[in-house]
């Protein structure tokens, strides 16, 4: 006898919301770039993204005044993405490198890097001004 | 007209790969081919080799604990615990109990995902695809629960050298509570979909065998194995972690679907009874979970200090989701370890392709070569190039090379 399980849910499916959240937008646009450059005109609307977890690791912040130089950050950034400037005695990080491990806000002893919740970060040039945190 | 030059010779080779719809990463087969039976296989590992133990010489192991998540897409917690227990051996760090709790919990939610993520890709080689869609929805609730958790979807960062980065909280032990009766609930539901369907016992029923003969002689590891017949498994062996505490058995196809014969099907049952083994180790762990810290040292400057003076040399061993892992690390003193080697799980289960494949029909490729959950981008260590053109070594080539060396040190 032929047993076909899946039959049942599958009927019952039909009738039941798609699972994925269609972000950015319910249908894919011709072109992802035109379309949020509309969207940063307010001429069109963004379907919202699934909110993130708690204590998320977005793009990094780094809090110049307080940063004292102690190169730290550098021991423990597992993909060499900050950078010690020696004349200024800050640093500089690379947010196209970053890994997103957050390992520099736990060594750092001035408290002065830190994780926000953004991740919408792609861009064409890796040292765009948004690429680069200093 | 004469039949003798239209007639193609037999066998015939047919290469699928290195990249091939039919194959989920990369990895060259030669099939020599009757009709369309495979009479014999070979096949040809190491087309995504990418130097990250080279990467790893030239960092500390606070940083490589990092490097290592990025092993594998899937076994993040995996290596980065295999790796982080090797160091600990060998700086004599003693994880907190707690800790090692929080790394079992994640361990066991990273198996779901993985088995469920497995489960999905081998309905999906069997021409299945909607039952793929239903198993990578189910699969989503486990996704969420490790970002809960770790704060990210993959590369989970939450693995220190000493514990783990981020403690559970009691709103965090629900949340995994509600996740686990969402798993219990579907696990009926997911063995019938798996397990009575008609086409998946046709399709997978006595193809793909691997003897228990066979197994122990490859050393198949995991899932593999333990669908041949093979009671092995790292948990119950050897326990790490928090697996000492807990009661772990290997999983066998049970004796109601006749016990364990080696063929794709076992694999399914395996893999989806230690689905339900997880929600019970989580649920276990969640019982008996002792208060306390979750880092051995908590002052990161001070653990790379203590683990610079470290000498000597260990072996972390997990289970992971396809098997054994293993991590070799030496050190002599240094800031980077002197040695790190990564044996991940497919490295030992890729020999067993040879007696499953053969005898099999061309379009059992697919599921056959599924069916050991093959991870090829973690298994990649080793690339061989020169002049060039990357090729085989055989035993008269490193003769040949090991002579040479000699020739020219000789000469100067």
């Amino acid at each position: 006898m032929v047993r076909l399980p899946m039959m049942t849910e599958l009927l019952r499916q039909l009738f039941k919301k798609p699972a994925t959240n269609a972000f950015p937008a319910r249908y894919l646009p011709p072109s992802v770039t035109t379309f949020l450059h509309k969207v940063a005109l307010g001429e069109a609307a963004i379907n919202p993204p699934m909110p993130v977890p708690p204590k998320f690791r977005g793009k990094i912040t780094y809090d110049r005044e307080s940063c004292i130089g102690c190169q730290l950050c550098l021991k423990v950034c597992p993909a060499h993405a900050i950078e010690f400037l020696p004349t200024t005695k800050r640093v500089r990080i690379y947010v196209a490198q970053c890994i997103f491990c957050s390992q520099c806000n736990d060594i750092c002893p001035k408290d002065c890097l830190h994780m926000t919740d953004e991740f919408l970060l792609a861009t064409e040039n890796r040292f765009a001004d948004c690429q680069i945190v200093e | 007209m004469n039949g003798d030059t239209t007639k193609k010779s037999t066998p015939y080779t047919v290469p699928i790969g290195p990249v091939h719809p039919a194959l989920k990463e990369p990895v060259m087969f030669n099939f020599l081919m009757e009709g369309e039976v495979v009479k014999s296989v070979d096949f040809a590992p190491g087309n995504v080799h990418r130097g990250i133990e080279w990467m790893g010489m030239r960092r500390n192991p606070v940083q490589i604990v990092h490097l290592t998540d990025r092993i594998c897409g899937i076994c993040g917690i995996v290596h980065s615990l295999s790796f982080a227990r090797a160091v600990e051996q060998i700086a004599e760090i003693e994880v907190p109990p707690r800790a090692d709790y929080i790394r079992t919990i994640l361990h066991e939610l990273e198996r779901m995902q993985s088995h469920l993520l497995w489960a999905g890709v081998a309905a999906h080689e069997l021409g299945f695809d909607s039952l793929l869609f239903l198993t990578w929805r189910v699969r989503e609730q486990s996704m969420d629960l490790i970002e809960n958790l770790t704060g990210n979807r993959v590369n989970y960062g939450i693995v220190q050298i000493g514990g783990v980065r981020r403690d559970i909280s009691n709103d965090q032990i629900l949340l995994i509570e509600q996740g686990l009766a969402y798993y219990r609930g579907l696990l009926d539901q997911m063995k019938t979909v798996f397990l009575d369907d008609s086409t998946i016992r046709m399709r997978c029923r006595g193809h793909g065998l691997l003897s228990y003969r066979d197994a122990q002689l490859l050393c198949a590891i995991g899932p593999t194995a333990r669908a041949s017949g093979l009671a092995m498994d790292v948990r119950h062996d050897y326990p790490y972690c928090a697996y000492g505490d807990l009661d772990v058995q290997p999983v066998l196809p049970p004796q109601e679907f006749g016990g364990p014969q080696g063929d794709v099907y076992d694999r399914i049952i395996v893999r989806l009874l230690e689905i339900a083994q997880s929600i019970d180790i989580i649920q276990q762990c969640l019982d008996s979970m002792p208060a306390g810290e979750v880092l051995w040292e908590k002052k990161l400057p001070k653990l790379l200090s203590i683990l610079k003076k470290a000498h000597g040399e260990a072996i972390g061993r997990v289970e992971a989701p396809r098997g054994e892992c293993m991590h070799y690390v030496r050190m002599d003193g240094n800031d980077a370890p002197a040695t790190w080697k990564v044996k991940a799980s497919t490295y030992s289960n890729l020999m067993s392709w040879i007696p499953m494949l053969k005898g099999e029909q061309l379009a059992d490729v697919p599921i056959i070569v599924a069916s050991i959950d093959p991870c090829m981008s973690c298994t990649d260590r080793v690339t061989i190039i020169r002049n060039g053109s990357a090729d085989d070594l055989t035993k008269e080539d490193l003769t040949q090379l090991s002579r040479e060396k000699t020739r020219r040190f000789s000469r100067c």
